[in-house]
Parts: structure tokens; C-alpha cells; sequence
């Protein structure tokens, strides 16, 4: 379903990146950090546009030729970005919502663990086999 | 009933075994350490509680989040007073602080205290510094149980 989720920091270095095993990995790095230019915009305008936007979910960041990019940002400003590819177009809103939503709570189980050091890259075996169900079906 | 007084024996018990694994003299470092627990404490609990909440329009929705639902969460019951100057100092008044109210009222354990306040601080600090808002935290004590806390926003 996804082809890359991405994990970043407030202050915007990575905590996580996965994508599928592809000889072009980089170029989803790329694509996710071109989407934190959008994020932020996102977010900085909340407050402006009273009752819209203050969702934790972005929707749709923006679309490129090949991929569609959704972000999410935690109440701890911690970015979520899925990148899913344009032909699998079947995939609603609601869907990518709840695969976010997941991952939010795959993300706070990790936070609590007492041997996770806040801002550290994740390594979590556990985070790591619920980004992979993600990418899977 | 019950499941809420663990949280005051564990939060007791912690403090013993600060002050008995630590010479005397660096009593002061056991203050600093249980503050830096509870500063990771309030890290976590505040990522896993904002998990439904809507996003924070401002530095008072914060706060208001703290008071009410941060409080609620952690102690059964809400802030009783939040005061503010709106130049970066808050302070929360809680007339019946749990971590208090097993000490007899009045004056007479006023130097036990600062011990029993520093985690508590430490969870307020963790919290808000995870939500972006860098601040000290003091508390103050008149008469126990009631307990008052000082934020003070620190602006880079």
C-alpha cells in the first residue's frame, strides 16, 4: 500500500524512513523532505481559519506524477508522512487516516518505553513490524 | 478507590529510596534527579494524552490543557485557580494536591515539601516542553495541602 513512512522530529531531522526495497531510495528521501515545507505551511496557518485544520491529519500534501504524499503532525509536532503510489487510487480518506492513526499509536507505545530515549532514531522492533504491515497489504 | 492511592505509595516509595541511596549531604542532587524523572515522565504521558485532542491554537490552550485534562488524568481532579500575567508566568493553584494530603495539614512538615514536589514539577516541565514550550517550574507551599505551581516561560 505505502511505498515509504517516514518519522520526523520537531525539529525536523528523521527519526524513521522506510520504504520498499527499491534502487531509488533517495528520491523518496527527497520527496519527504520536500513535504515539510508543506506541513509547516499547514500548520502555521492554524489559529487564522478558527475550527478548520486543528485535526492532527493534514490530508493530502501534494501530489507528484507517480506518488501522493499525506502528512500528519502529533499535539508534540512530531511529522508523520506516508507516500503512496497515485495508481493505487482506490485507497480513500478514511484509509489513509487510519493507517496514520496506527501508526500514531505504534508511535506513543514507543515514546513510553522506558528504554527510548526521546529524539533518538528509532529502532524499535516492534514500531518497525507495524510500518511494515503498512507497506505490505 | 484503590487503583488511585498506588500511584501515591509508589510516588512515596520513589522518594525514600532517592533520599536512602544518597549521601546527605547531596540531597540537593535527589531533588534534581526525581525533577529529571518526572521530566521524562511528562514527556511520555503528554504524547500518549494529546493522541484525540485537536491541535492547540496558543500558549493559553496549553495551559488550559495542563489545568484540565493533564491534571485530570494523573491526579482525578482539575487545577482549582490558573492565573496568568500573559507575559509568560502562569500560576496554577491546586487546593488539595494528592501527593499532599496524607501529610498532616499546616506547617509542621513544611521541610519535607520540596521532595514531594520536585517529580510533580519535573512532569509539568516534561510536559509542556514536549507540546514546544521551554519553562521553569517552581512550587510553592502556604499550607498543606494546597500547593501552587509557577511556570515561568523561557522566550530564546
Amino acid at each position: 500500500m505505502a511505498v515509504c513512512v517516514a518519522v520526523i522530529a520537531k525539529e525536523n531531522y528523521p527519526l524513521f524512513i522506510k520504504t520498499i526495497p527499491t534502487d531509488n531510495e533517495l528520491k523518496f528521501y527527497y520527496t519527504v523532505h520536500t513535504s515539510l515545507d508543506v506541513v509547516e505551511e499547514k500548520i502555521s496557518s492554524v489559529g487564522k481559519n478558527t475550527n478548520e485544520l486543528r485535526e492532527l491529519y493534514l490530508g493530502l500534501l501534494y501530489p507528484t506524477e507517480d506518488y501522493k504524499v499525506y502528512g500528519y503532525v502529533t499535539n508534540t509536532k512530531v511529522k508523520f508522512v506516508i507516500v503512496v503510489e497515485s495508481i493505487n487510487s482506490s485507497l480513500r480518506d478514511n484509509e489513509i487516516r487510519s493507517m496514520f492513526r496506527k501508526l500514531h499509536n505504534a508511535y506513543v507505545d514507543m515514546v513510553c518505553n522506558p528504554f527510548y530515549t526521546p529524539g533518538e532514531n528509532i529502532t524499535s522492533q516492534k514500531f518497525e513490524n507495524v510500518v511494515m504491515s503498512m507497506m505490505h497489504d | 478507590m484503590a487503583d488511585e492511592v498506588i500511584l501515591e505509595y509508589l510516588h512515596m516509595e520513589i522518594i525514600s529510596q532517592f533520599y536512602r541511596s544518597c549521601e546527605k549531604s547531596d540531597q540537593d542532587q535527589c531533588i534534581a534527579k526525581l525533577e529529571s524523572l518526572g521530566f521524562r515522565i511528562g514527556q511520555s504521558l503528554v504524547e500518549r494524552f494529546t493522541k484525540e485532542s485537536p491541535r492547540f491554537k496558543d500558549e493559553l490552550d496549553t495551559m488550559k490543557f495542563i489545568c484540565k485534562d493533564f491534571w485530570n488524568y494523573v491526579y482525578k481532579k482539575q487545577i482549582d485557580n490558573l492565573r496568568t500575567n500573559h507575559q509568560g508566568v502562569y500560576v496554577l493553584q491546586d487546593n488539595k494536591f494528592r501527593f499532599l494530603t496524607q501529610m498532616s495539614n499546616g506547617k509542621q512538615f513544611m521541610e519535607a515539601a520540596p521532595k514531594f514536589l520536585a517529580l510533580p514539577c519535573g512532569m509539568i516541565r516534561g510536559a509542556l516542553s514536549n507540546l514546544g514550550v521551554n519553562c521553569v517550574v517552581t512550587a510553592e507551599v502556604s499550607a498543606m495541602p494546597a500547593c501552587k505551581f509557577q511556570i515561568q516561560i523561557q522566550r530564546a
